[in-house]
């Protein structure tokens, strides 16, 4: 119990690195006049003024984005905005008729088909009456899936699909829930790290950490759940100090993805897994993961 | 007690057109999707947002199909008032702020580009020192531009009050208040200078109603300018560390 620290709220350490840095583009705050110039399209994050048809101003803070005629501002947070190709990590709120209700950080509940999932026995099985009445034994509320937005319905909502062996149920590991923005786009989101775990980042925010596993690199695919392995402790400390690291560098607002998770897991060794909670700690890994991408940027 | 002395200061020491001291933090919380902390004067506030998500619970069969459902709580610490407080909500005063809240939240935030969703909007008082109402909405119009919540402009509210029956007073401290004389509190959008909600307490002679007005929707836009500085800095500082999203810039080379 002598382990346990309460600190005042005026020594809460600040988590901004770049304290005292100069220049930004130009902010937009809400209600701020972008332009009059009558030409431009009004794009997301933005409005044509009530009044005066003619004022474009913005409804969000952040910067602007700028597409030929369209106008958009991108805000500095919010919730996941999905787009058809994204990697979402998702937990199943509800199982419906023909089809799964899932949680991913969205505006609203997405929608995973049962036709759009890749069934056990084949992947051009029929799907009948009977899969139906077995849906909650492939998946059931609370369940953690990976999968692909399949399509963004027009309330907003996505359509998803774990039409590859990549996506589907996932078993052992554990989420970590960070701001969607602070997930970098790239290419590919399944990453087997360096440091010896393995990581989907998703593109709404959700970070499933778990165990690279020996044979293959399907991993975690399907529909199985394999819950009796046991995990060994080297594997669940790297776990946990992932976690702890990919914590830290979103507190300091980094940008995630896999080098930068790589560094600060190197930089955090010289720590114990349970020192990477305070803040002093998390601050001094950011800042040396920070260093160590603006010289990789360098070189 | 005289609200305004011969030397035409206040009972704080404040000139008749001068604000409490604001200040203000945002994203204080990471569990939520926009929380901000507010002080004015001795007032202080925290407010948090969730949302817009999917409808739970009662809202889920009341979240229209065109717009996001708004749902305000209001609330006192039980230590917020020198008496100390036994019911920190369900009152029958927190849900009529509640009520008022939402009424000036909802004419700032652009509801119809959330259809079918929800968007919940805590306010708790931590320390009531005049002016609680005010506080809240200036602490939930951050907490909702942290969010990322679409809105047409800030929503901004000020109380004005009249001494000795002809000079308005702006931003009313509970010693003010308490002492007596009326007390006007506008809630605006304070870019196009509409006013969302207006209320008064007591009552004085129509006349005056112009200044005092004026007076309120002045100090909105003080505050405006405020809250705008702090939003500011707020997504400077988080934007830069993260390179402003850009993928050039955050160190990597593709």
């Amino acid at each position: 119990m002598q382990n346990i620290k309460i600190r005042l709220a005026s020594e809460r350490v600040n988590t901004s690195l770049t304290f005292g840095e100069e220049g930004a583009p130009h902010l937009y705050t809400p209600g701020e006049t972008i332009t009059d110039n009558q030409r431009v399209m009004s794009g997301h994050g933005t409005y044509m003024d009530e009044e005066n048809k003619e004022v474009l101003k913005a409804s969000v803070a952040g910067t602007v984005e700028r597409v030929n005629q369209l106008i958009c501002v991108r805000p500095i947070k919010c919730r996941y905005m999905g787009e058809i190709g994204d990697v979402v990590v998702g937990r199943i709120t509800e199982v419906q008729q023909k089809r799964w209700k899932v949680e991913t950080n969205a505006r609203l509940d997405s929608v995973l088909l049962i036709s759009s999932v890749n069934l056990p026995g084949g992947e051009l099985r029929r799907r009948s009456a009977e899969d139906e009445q077995m849906m909650r034994k492939y998946l059931q509320e609370g369940d953690l899936v990976s999968a692909e937005v399949q399509s963004v319905f027009s309330d907003g909502s996505l359509s998803l699909h774990t039409r590859s062996l990549k996506y589907g149920k996932l078993s052992q590991g554990v989420l970590v829930k960070v701001p969607p923005s602070l997930i970098l786009r790239r290419k590919n989101h399944f990453h087997n790290l360096l440091c010896g775990a393995s990581v989907i980042l998703g593109n709404n925010g959700l970070i499933w950490i778990y165990p690279t596993s020996p044979e293959d690199d399907s991993g975690v695919g399907g529909f199985t759940q394999n819950l009796e392995q046991v995990i060994d402790k080297e594997d669940r400390e790297r776990i946990a100090r992932l976690r702890n690291c990919i914590l830290s560098i979103s507190a300091s607002k980094l940008m995630l993805f896999d080098s930068s998770i790589q560094y600060a897991f190197e930089e955090s060794l010289n720590y114990s897994i349970k020192e990477l909670l305070t803040p002093e700690v998390m601050l001094d890994v950011a800042f040396r993961t920070r260093h160590r991408l603006q010289a990789y940027k360098d070189s | 007690m005289d609200l305004l002395s011969d030397q035409g200061l206040r009972l704080d020491g404040r000139r008749p057109d001068e604000l409490r001291n604001i200040r203000c933090k945002m994203g204080v919380f990471n569990q939520a999707d926009g929380s901000a902390y507010l002080e004015q004067g001795n007032t202080k506030v925290l407010a948090t947002v969730y949302g817009p998500h999917q409808p739970r619970g009662q809202a889920r069969n009341r979240a229209p199909h065109d717009e996001a459902f708004v749902n305000c709580q209001y609330s006192m610490a039980v230590f917020s008032t020198g008496e100390r407080k036994n019911r920190p909500r369900g009152d029958r005063k927190s849900q009529e702020m509640s009520i008022h809240l939402r009424q000036a939240l909802v004419s700032a935030i652009r509801t119809e580009l959330y259809p079918r969703s929800q968007l919940d909007i805590f306010v708790e008082v931590l320390q009531a020192d005049g002016g609680n109402y005010c506080a809240c909405v200036n602490a939930a119009t951050l907490a909702l531009v942290d969010a990322g919540v679409g809105m047409r402009e800030y929503a901004v509210a000020c109380s004005a009050s009249l001494a000795n029956g002809e000079i308005p007073l702006v931003d009313i401290s509970h010693l003010e208040e308490s002492t007596g004389g009326p007390n006007l509190t506008v809630a605006s959008l304070p870019i196009s200078g509409q006013v969302a909600l207006m209320e008064m307490s007591q009552r004085f002679h129509s006349d005056h109603l112009p200044k005092v007005l004026e007076r309120a929707l002045e100090g909105c836009k003080d505050i405006h300018r405020i809250l705008d500085d702090t939003v500011r800095k707020h997504v400077e500082e988080t934007g830069r560390a993260s390179g402003w999203g850009q993928v050039d810039r955050a160190g990597i080379v593709l």
